[in-house]
């Protein structure tokens, strides 16, 4: 596994601390109604696309679902210009006509954020297939929800990259629910990292909770696939700790389910260990707390006073 | 400092909400994350957590009270050694005024923002470098996917039996064994996953052409073509464009039936962010799909199984191209107009040459090449000369091409017209297997002559 630097450390908690803050404000501000439509929370999920971010390449591409707003984060992205997005402005990263589900930023190798339960398989998958074309050593990291993992599509890209060798990373969020659907009331076979077998992909379950295991599992994955020999698929076991969007109460889960999962909080579990291995000391931590809370209540500052899109906008963008 | 903590909106149709239970008190020390209060909306009951943090310096309503608006401010936090003011009311969310904009409602695209090229459609009379050989109109597709993959090894063609089998209607004959497997990809039959992919491939640089079959297929993969390829360059705020080409044979073969005999015309031409193409002679095929491949949108580029053994010349200039958005004045005359598309050129300028004798009405016939962006201002510019329209076209009626173009025609020029618009489509039925009833669904000659008298009131 990749030796993890103190530097690391620090990195990963304040990455994960930064997703945790950001999307409560999201929640406020949709609550203020500032932000519209739908809007799906990362909370709980953190150590998942962070213990992928320790492992990958500049020039790795990742396209994700409309649970994308801690994916953007991890990717480097600005969250001031995130959060003007939520709200529908003209810094948001889609200038105001994406909002929370369709976000994208190309010169990070970010394409999206796609709206469409499924979709961004496929799409990955032909990332993918361009990386390979154009003889690059990158891959493409392409997220997937649980309840994805029933649609049929998602099977014709595993097909395609497997007969084509594509050097793509499929990476299962398994957070329980597919809206207020549980996995076995969805899904015939709860082994998801399974699903590629029949196509000879590789699949491993992980603890998602945990980031050092994820980094452990993404470590491993990775090399596979960038070394040319087809895609690979982690199933990462996670929790939201929030409804699937903010209009959800999640009446289909328990309270005592909830407060398990919070009781192996992923941010917790990194804390903790940096105060083990006395790689900072718990002012220092604070101090991270203080910085990472001013830094996005700045970032809901500034995307609440951001311009909206000028009338004009709307009939940009439709053909280049 | 002290901050309020509003009543949130905890669904988008949520106005107001019942304090049911403090999870605070006075005194106590919030952070960001920690559970606040259980408020009840219009659909359940929810937890709110702090995302400021302090000392709880009020709460300002008891558990219980309810109906309070949203946006309300319901308890204070802050520094306790702060003197705190509670303002009586919570700030109110401004409404964004509702401007006049003027809305452009109709299909309209400005020419500049559409990359269109804002020259003629060049007329095959008058064209210098006309082939003295006839062609295929399959050769001249073939050819001009051949032509672009030398000059950009970016382009390369993917689709059901396109590599090996030489095409399903041999229009990729051979590009195989020039380009290799690599620019020339058999897949699986697989049409969602496929598209998907190639949309990917498009979104990251590549300029794939995509075989359908036939378009009939492509609904497998529609929900890739319309929400992925159209809408993402919108999405992204003009990040990610899509430069791909969907083509393939559409409308009806020979005896296919219902599942394998659908014109998609209508369809896609109605979405923004596809431009839509539909050639009808091998001179305009090559021209056309020059531009098709060459443009940075997704093309939808359909094409028309009967015709793929249509010969005639070409303009074998490996630059000659035809500019999308531009309709093709096949037939100059001043009687009438008839506006039609792929196969039903051929059957209106049969009937062109029958009004001539039997009835001496001169038709004009406009090709329309492109159907997204449609050319209007060639339409109206003919229908102000001869002051009657039938549109020709294979779709089923409703929602048809040639809706639009009556739509547009009884608007902007309906102080010229002299009788209705008449439209003639495919019958509004699936289309059936018998040959008798084959021939009886789709637009004959006989047809688009009754039409013609019709709008000449000649009985």
């Amino acid at each position: 596994m990749k030796k993890l630097q103190k530097a690391d450390y620090i990195k990963m908690y304040s990455f994960m601390l930064k997703i945790r803050r950001f999307e409560e404000r999201a929640a406020q501000l949709y609550g203020m109604g500032k932000i519209g439509g739908f809007c799906h929370l990362y909370i709980g999920q953190e150590a998942v696309v962070v213990g992928i971010l320790m492992t990958i390449d500049k020039n790795d591409s990742v396209v994700t679902t409309y649970r994308d707003h801690g994916h953007m984060i991890a990717r480097g992205l600005d969250p001031k210009r995130i959060m003007a997005e939520l709200t529908g402005r003209e810094d948001g990263y889609s200038a105001g006509k994406g909002g929370s589900m369709h976000m994208f930023s190309k010169e990070n190798n970010f394409y999206g954020g796609h709206g469409i339960v499924g979709a961004q398989v496929p799409i990955g998958t032909g990332i993918a297939f361009t990386h390979k074309y154009n003889g690059e050593k990158n891959i493409c990291r392409t997220y997937i929800g649980d309840g994805a993992m029933n649609n049929g599509q998602v099977f014709e890209a595993f097909n395609l990259a497997a007969l084509w060798k594509l050097p793509v990373l499929y990476i299962i969020e398994n957070n329980k629910y597919g809206m207020g659907t549980s996995v076995d009331r969805a899904a015939a076979g709860l082994d998801l990292y399974k699903r590629g077998e029949a196509f000879g992909i590789p699949g491993e379950k992980v603890d998602g909770m945990n980031v050092f295991s994820v980094i452990e599992a993404a470590d491993k994955a990775g090399k596979y696939v960038r070394e040319g020999n087809g895609p690979y698929i982690i199933e990462v076991q996670t929790y939201r700790y929030r409804g699937h969007s903010m209009s959800d109460p999640a009446k289909y889960r328990t309270k005592e389910e909830l407060d398990n999962y919070k009781q192996t909080d992923p941010i917790e579990i990194v804390k903790a260990e940096i105060l083990k291995k006395k790689i900072a000391t718990n002012d220092e931590i604070e101090k991270i707390n203080k910085d990472t809370l001013e830094e996005i209540k700045n970032a809901a500052e500034f995307a609440t006073n951001s311009p909206f899109p000028k009338d004009s906008e709307l009939y940009t963008d439709v053909y280049l | 400092m002290s901050t309020e903590i509003l009543m949130p909106a905890l669904s988008p149709t949520m106005t107001e909400g019942n304090l049911s239970k403090w999870l605070i008190k006075k005194g106590d020390t919030v952070k960001a994350g920690d559970l606040i209060a259980e408020i009840e909306t219009d659909k359940a009951t929810m937890e709110v957590e702090a995302v400021d943090e302090g000392v709880v310096l009020d709460l300002l309503f008891k558990e219980g009270e309810a109906n309070i608006p949203v946006n309300k401010a319901i308890a204070i936090i802050g520094d306790p050694n702060e003197k705190v003011e509670v303002k009586k009311e919570a700030p109110i969310e401004k409404v964004i005024e509702e401007k006049k904009i003027e809305k452009n409602i109709e299909t309209k695209i400005d020419n500049k923002k559409a990359n269109i090229i804002d020259t003629p459609s060049p007329k095959i009379e008058e064209d210098k470098n006309l082939s003295s050989e006839e062609i295929t109109m399959r050769q001249a597709l073939r050819d001009t996917m051949a032509e672009e993959m030398r000059k950009d090894n970016k382009v390369f063609i993917l689709g059901e039996e396109v590599a090996e089998y030489q095409g399903a209607y041999k229009v990729t004959q051979g590009l195989l064994q020039e380009f290799g497997k690599e620019r020339v990809l058999d897949t699986p039959i697989s049409e969602h996953g496929f598209t998907g992919l190639a949309v990917g491939a498009a979104f990251k640089g590549l300029r794939p052409i995509l075989e359908f079959m036939t378009f009939n297929f492509s609904m497998q993969a529609i929900d890739q073509i319309i929400n992925s390829a159209a809408k993402t360059l919108y999405m992204s705020g003009g990040q990610i464009n899509c430069p791909i080409v969907f083509r393939g044979p559409n409308g009806a073969a020979a005896q296919v039936a219902a599942q394998h005999s659908q014109d998609f015309s209508s369809w896609y031409s109605q979405v923004p962010g596809l431009k839509v193409i539909a050639p009808s002679t091998p001179y305009n095929a090559k021209g056309l799909l020059r531009s098709a491949i060459s443009d940075p949108n997704p093309v939808i580029f359909l094409e028309n199984e009967i015709l793929y053994g249509l010969k005639g010349p070409v303009n074998n200039d490996i630059n000659f191209s035809i500019p999308i958005g531009k309709a093709n004045i096949e037939k100059e005359g001043k009687d009438l107009t008839i506006v039609t598309y792929s196969i039903m050129l051929q059957k209106s300028k049969e009937a062109a040459l029958r009004l001539k004798e039997e009835y001496n009405l001169d038709t004009e016939i406009i090709d329309l090449q492109t159907l997204r962006p449609l050319d209007t201002e060639t339409i109206l510019n003919s229908v102000k000369k001869t002051n009657r329209l039938i549109t020709v076209e294979e779709s089923w009626p409703f929602g048809s091409v040639g809706s639009e173009i009556a739509n547009i025609v009884q608007r902007d020029a309906f102080d010229y017209l002299d009788s209705p618009v008449i439209k003639v489509n495919s019958a509004d039925v699936p289309m059936p297997y018998a040959l008798s009833l084959e021939k009886l669904y789709l637009p004959q000659i006989d047809d688009i002559i009754n039409a013609a008298k019709k709008v000449s009131y000649i009985k």
